[in-house]
């Protein structure tokens, strides 16, 4: 390509460009946060489009895997003991209003799933059991309900680059259709971004559609991260296997290749030592802690969590495998786009962010464990966004149409004969962020080291042009993740403490003196400066 | 990783080229799909369970295999085998109803 721009102002009403569309709100991506974004608007009174990379119903972690939900209900004992059991793994960077907003809205929506007819179980005493969503069943459901709603989704439509309106407001976003290779255009009021975390193609399941594409896409707008040094979560996996789901390995022992325990390593608290000793040799779990009437329990719990086992013939409670850790990124991490008020406003006017797109600093500060806060999250960041951008739509209407233009477009449009080599960038952006001695362990020397070098892929993407269409969208997931892992490292490497998941070898030891957030941003060059924790909280809620 | 499209089974009814999320297979004209991509693949099994006549099988490797054919898979009963522990398909009821993660979670406390 050689215009400067992919979708210029006058350029998408030719010809050239057939596929245009208007709606209110624009919901980018389509995993729990932006279903539940776009049903909210959708049931606000905007009319919505929303775009996935893959199929809204099977793309994300979610409707891989499932997962506990942060389900409460509103017992002011059961509330309180909910907030407090997460403070202190978090760092102290949560926030109680924002952890009591979450608990509400997951607990109301929640119970909208239910009367939906989400196939929730009952336990004993015949009570319906709400705390767990299997992926699949889950995720099929929104989709019915978000077109019942009226939402339309395109498929395998990969967003690429926003639109914005002359004062900088965001107004739609352009993109491919890549099954068809046709080119779209979505005009809109507001913009949802709900594109999921970064996983940086690591296989854990279901997270190869999260390359950060989003952040990507937002920061070219001009949007601001936070809390992305809290990028460094890692997932067990049978060594050879997707499967990143780790609640059994609660009754694993972790052992070397003969069989002997290793001191100290688990599932939870120990995952570390399973880090640290996978640097010099492999590591082999047995869920051998698990009652034989248990086992048929968790096949029923987890179906999926036995596929691998069950095809390559592996009984899990009595032979032992060999384990890997793979690296979940912000998608298992707390960082994301930064959120400025109650409505999931980013700092950029008519451009919200939910989901793992957003942080999850506000409910988890720097640490999550399972999916439970991160499933609720989803579900209520995506509902006060959608809300909030279907009215910020609706006042816009009043106004005249606006003049927009596309912004950004890293990778694909700097007008140079250079090549990109995706692959190859694909895999020193892995060497950086994948070793756990780089990441799950950091230290100054490393990450400024592996800084340098990822400041020298971004020149490079950013002084290459691609050949033809087909590689538009693997560019700008390679750039999306070259310019994630220098807002991880350049906030890793500010962050001089060890709080939350960041873990500095050089400061092993939390510091009250940075008890704040930090927030990063920038292409060329990447800044990051301290937030008070006060300084995210509060700004008028604006409601329907 | 998608190892296996049977050509015996599938109904060339292309709901695996529509849910894949991450656009491994093609669409052909009057035949089964083809593994276009195989390295895109993330083994997230998806696909398995939206195909309504277990013509696919993901391999649990992350990696590709060799010498993965049919006639084993329906020897060891891998064919649809997800999608019958999920309760997915005809005359079957969702497992999710049954799902006792509060009872595996009580033992942890």
């Amino acid at each position: 390509m050689s215009q400067k721009q992919l979708l210029l102002d006058d350029s998408y009403t030719s010809n050239k460009f057939p596929q245009t569309f208007e709606a209110d709100v624009l919901v980018i991506g389509g995993g729990p946060a932006g279903a539940w974004s776009a049903w909210s608007a959708a049931n606000s009174g905007a009319s919505v489009i929303l775009v996935d990379k893959g199929y809204c119903g099977a793309s994300g972690c979610a409707a891989a895997s499932g997962n506990g939900v942060w389900y409460v209900p509103p017992q002011p004992e059961s509330r309180e003991a909910a907030m407090a059991s997460r403070e202190a793994l978090g760092g102290f960077l949560s926030s109680r209003d924002w952890m009591q907003r979450v608990l509400d809205q997951t607990y109301t929506n929640v119970n909208q799933l239910a009367d939906w007819g989400y196939p929730f179980p009952v336990d004993e005493e015949g009570r319906p059991y709400r705390r767990s969503l299997q992926g699949p069943e889950y995720m099929r459901l929104m989709r019915k309900q978000i077109r019942r709603a009226g939402v339309e989704i395109f498929d395998h439509s990969p967003a690429l680059q926003l639109l914005v309106d002359a004062e900088g407001a965001v107004a739609g976003a352009t993109g491919i259709n890549r099954q068809t290779g046709e080119k779209w255009v979505v005009r809109a009021g507001a913009v949802i971004i709900a594109t999921g975390g970064c996983a940086f193609l690591s296989k854990a399941l279901g997270c190869n559609v999260l390359t950060g594409d989003g952040y990507l896409m937002a920061a070219e707008a001009g949007a601001e991260m936070s809390g992305m040094e809290f990028s460094n979560a890692y997932g067990i996996a049978p060594a050879f296997s997707s499967v990143t789901k780790t609640l059994f390995y609660n009754w694993a022992t972790f052992t070397d290749e003969d069989g002997v325990p290793i001191p100290g390593a688990g599932s939870q608290k120990g995952r570390s030592v399973i880090a640290k000793t996978l640097l010099t040799q492999p590591v082999y779990a047995i869920i051998d802690k698990a009652s034989v009437e248990m086992r048929a329990t968790m096949r029923l719990s987890q179906p999926n969590f036995f596929l691998p086992f069950d095809r390559a013939g592996i009984d899990p409670f009595t032979q032992r495998f060999p384990v890997t850790l793979r690296l979940e990124g912000t998608v298992r991490g707390t960082g994301g786009i930064r959120i400025t008020d109650y409505n999931c406003t980013t700092s950029v006017r008519g451009l919200y962010a939910a989901g793992d797109a957003a942080t999850r600093e506000l409910i988890c500060g720097g640490f999550t464990g399972g999916g439970s806060h991160n499933a609720a999250w989803a579900l209520s960041s995506g509902y006060w966004s959608g809300q909030s951008a279907a009215i910020y739509s609706r006042n816009l209407s009043l106004q005249a149409k606006r003049q927009v233009e596309a912004v950004g477009g890293v990778g694909f449009v700097s007008g140079s004969q250079n090549q990109i080599n995706s692959e190859e960038i694909i895999k020193a952006t892995q060497a950086e962020v994948f070793p756990y001695n780089r990441n799950y362990f950091r230290n100054e020397k490393g990450l400024t080291e592996s800084l340098q070098r990822l400041h020298s892929l971004w020149d490079e993407i950013s002084n290459s042009e691609i050949a033809d269409d087909h590689q538009i969208v693997r560019t700008r997931e390679v750039a999306s993740m070259v310019a994630t892992a220098r807002w991880m490292y350049s906030s890793a490497l500010a962050r001089k403490e060890t709080r939350g998941m960041h873990k500095h070898e050089d400061y092993p030891e939390q510091d009250a003196q940075q008890q704040h957030h930090l927030i990063s941003g920038g292409l060329d060059r990447v800044w990051v400066k301290t937030a008070s924790l006060q300084e995210t909280k509060v700004r008028e809620l604006i409601t329907a | 990783m998608i190892e296996l499209v049977s050509d015996s089974r599938c109904i060339e009814c292309n709901i695996c080229v529509k849910v894949c999320p991450t656009n491994v297979f093609d669409k052909v004209v009057n035949a089964p799909p083809t593994i276009a991509r195989q390295s895109d693949c993330q083994t997230c099994f998806m696909c398995e369970l939206y195909c309504p006549v277990d013509a696919l099988y993901v391999a649990p490797d992350v990696d590709p295999l060799v010498g993965i054919n049919e006639q084993s898979l329906e020897v060891t009963e891998l064919l649809g085998s997800y999608r019958k522990n999920i309760g997915w398909g005809k005359s079957l009821t969702t497992t999710a109803k049954e799902d006792p993660t509060y009872q595996l979670l009580k033992t942890m406390k």
